[in-house]
């Protein structure tokens, strides 16, 4: 992968998707990486579509502004792909992951992907309610993130996980996103 | 010992101010400066400082709230953004007219109506003239480094003027950016303790503070204002080398990017500057000479310094997140324009006005602009002083 990643998160409004961007890029800050994590501010409304940025690079990052030719777009909610184009802008090796039951060849038809462009799916939400207990699929998408961004080990990200929910959650839930990333990571499928 | 995290533009201020640990904190919530208050009240109720907070009901009265804290004696700071400081805006001018040293983080978003709650520059330009020192930062770390600076600058015994710091709402405050703190005891040192001049709390020694001052006085006290104000830079430049000694980062008045050999620049204040540099980057590969202007220190602004940085080119965009009505440039536009008007050989100078109410500031808006300079630069024609950039047709 690219020195210099730029990752595109597409979600709604109360799946966590601007926390499992920051805490993605956490992860990436060891061995000295430059990294930055933002969301796009609308009406902040559960269910509402939003879109969050990640850059991760060896450079000190001086962009300010959103990703436009992402590395990776990764889609928090399939539901999404009906009424948004996830796919602008991506340049011809982008790789997609995708929080679906499906198989990566059926969205990758869906989606129009070219040949030299990867899709992966993931059962997030699925793997959330079996670990945690609530359709929650951010954890697991960083599992899942990391694995085909391959900046980081999975053990990283599942620290950070850790450090980035035990301020906020009781043990369990913790405890249940740090299994919902391993899975991520595990189960992430590429077609 | 400087431990490098992922921080946004609010965290670094609300550590400034934990560090600098001030006697009072007058505060009222606005988007997006709100975090900067909801962090610092957090190190307040779990005793990280000593700060007596107070919560006013307004911005109007948070403002009123530090300015008698500060006539009292003691270290002050809050934070806000847009129509909270518009509300403070009549308090602004008893704070510097008073000499207090308040230290103000400002999170940088529109002015209604109608309302938006992004970032561009409309607050800290209405404030322009209101006697306070200001300082514009381009990301979390220099919000972090400014604000640090910014205590030792207004409590600075040649000083003793309050300041402003802003960031750009949303893109500085609410992004999480690699960034570096310095340790506690390293930056609270470079601060140093407070020293009170004239407090009211000194019952020994009574003084009273905004007297009436008619037509007899009024006139000197504004020239002494403005002495002192014109005073600022130097006391700048000495705080900002004492603070390279202890962080490693220098910083100046303003910053100059590839400016030195550049035939063209653009300036602007703030995140874009980090955008346009890496246009300017990309420009340069190519052999062209392109260079920035990053203002730093608005208030008081170094025109002399700016002129001299810039009278050798031979065009030069300003670039304003913000507009003055009334068929007038955009505020740094005109200070530009007065930096340069005495030379006899100066670039040609245009305006473009961007990013008002969060509109992005992508890097094509920077590539448009300098391929205008260059055109200039080839057949001297300038289609409009000021346009509108990134507008939607």
């Amino acid at each position: 992968m690219a020195e210099n990643m730029e990752i595109r998160w597409h979600g709604r409004g109360g799946q966590g998707t601007v926390t499992a961007a920051k805490v993605f890029a956490d992860a990436c800050l060891s061995g000295g990486r430059h990294v930055q994590a933002f969301p796009e501010y609308g009406p902040e409304r559960a269910g509402a579509p939003l879109r969050a940025f990640n850059r991760i690079s060896d450079r000190e990052l001086r962009l300010h502004c959103p990703v436009m030719n992402p590395n990776i777009v990764v889609v928090v909610d399939a539901t999404l792909l009906d009424s948004i184009d996830i796919a602008a802008g991506v340049p011809d090796d982008a790789a997609f992951i995708i929080n679906s039951s499906k198989d990566p060849k059926e969205l990758r038809a869906k989606l129009h992907a070219k040949p030299s462009q990867r899709v992966f799916t993931v059962d997030a939400t699925k793997i959330a309610v079996d670990t945690i207990g609530r359709p929650m699929p951010n954890a697991t998408l960083v599992g899942a993130l990391t694995k085909v961004s391959g900046l980081i080990t999975i053990e990283a990200a599942m620290s950070d996980v850790e450090k980035s929910f035990g301020k906020k959650f009781s043990r369990k839930i913790i405890e249940g996103n740090i299994e919902a990333t391993k899975r991520g990571y595990e189960e992430v499928l590429e077609g | 010992m400087h431990r490098k995290v992922a921080a946004n533009g609010n965290e670094a201020i609300a550590n400034a101010m934990r560090i600098a640990n001030p006697d009072v904190c007058g505060a009222y919530p606005i988007t997006p400066a709100t975090e900067i208050m909801q962090r610092f009240t957090t190190f307040v109720s779990n005793g990280k400082v000593k700060t007596e907070m107070v919560l006013a009901e307004s911005e109007h009265s948070a403002m009123s709230a530090c300015i008698g804290a500060a006539a009292a004696g003691g270290r002050v700071a809050t934070a806000t953004s847009s129509q909270g400081m518009a509300l403070m805006w009549e308090m602004l001018f008893i704070a510097s007219g008073l000499r207090l040293p308040i230290v103000m983080g400002m999170a940088n978003r529109a002015l209604s109506a109608p309302i938006n709650i992004h970032g561009d520059h409309s607050d800290g330009m209405g404030a322009r003239d209101c006697g306070w020192i200001h300082l514009y930062c381009e990301n979390a770390q220099e919000a972090f480094d400014n604000m640090l600076m910014a205590f030792k600058l207004a409590e600075h015994m040649d000083v003793r003027l309050p300041v402003m710091v802003g960031m750009d709402g949303f893109i500085t405050s609410h992004a999480i950016q690699t960034m570096e703190w310095i340790d506690d005891e390293t930056a609270a040192n470079f601060i140093g303790e407070y020293k009170s001049t004239n407090p009211l709390l000194d019952i020994k020694n009574p003084v009273s503070y905004g007297p009436l001052i008619l037509a007899d006085l009024y006139m000197e006290y504004r020239k002494a204002q403005e002495h002192v104000m014109s005073g600022v830079p130097k006391v700048v430049l000495d705080i900002a080398k004492e603070f390279e000694q202890i962080s490693g980062r220098k910083y100046g008045l303003f910053e100059e990017y590839r400016l030195d050999d550049a035939e063209v620049a653009i300036v602007v204040m703030s995140s874009a500057a980090g955008t346009t540099k890496e246009i300017i980057d990309q420009f340069r590969e190519k052999g062209i000479k392109v260079g920035l202007l990053k203002p730093r220190l608005f208030r008081p602004f170094p025109y002399a310094e700016v002129g001299e940085a810039l009278k050798h080119l031979k065009a030069v965009a300003v670039l304003d997140r913000a507009d003055c009505f009334g068929g007038s440039h955009g505020p740094l536009y005109v200070d530009i324009a007065s930096a340069l008007y005495n030379y006899a050989q100066r670039p040609v100078l245009i305006n473009k006005i961007f990013g008002l109410g969060g509109r992005d500031y992508m890097p094509d808006h920077a590539e448009y602009v300098i391929n205008e300079l260059l055109q200039i630069t080839k057949d001297g024609k300038v289609k409009s002083v000021k346009e509108y950039i990134g507008v939607r047709e």
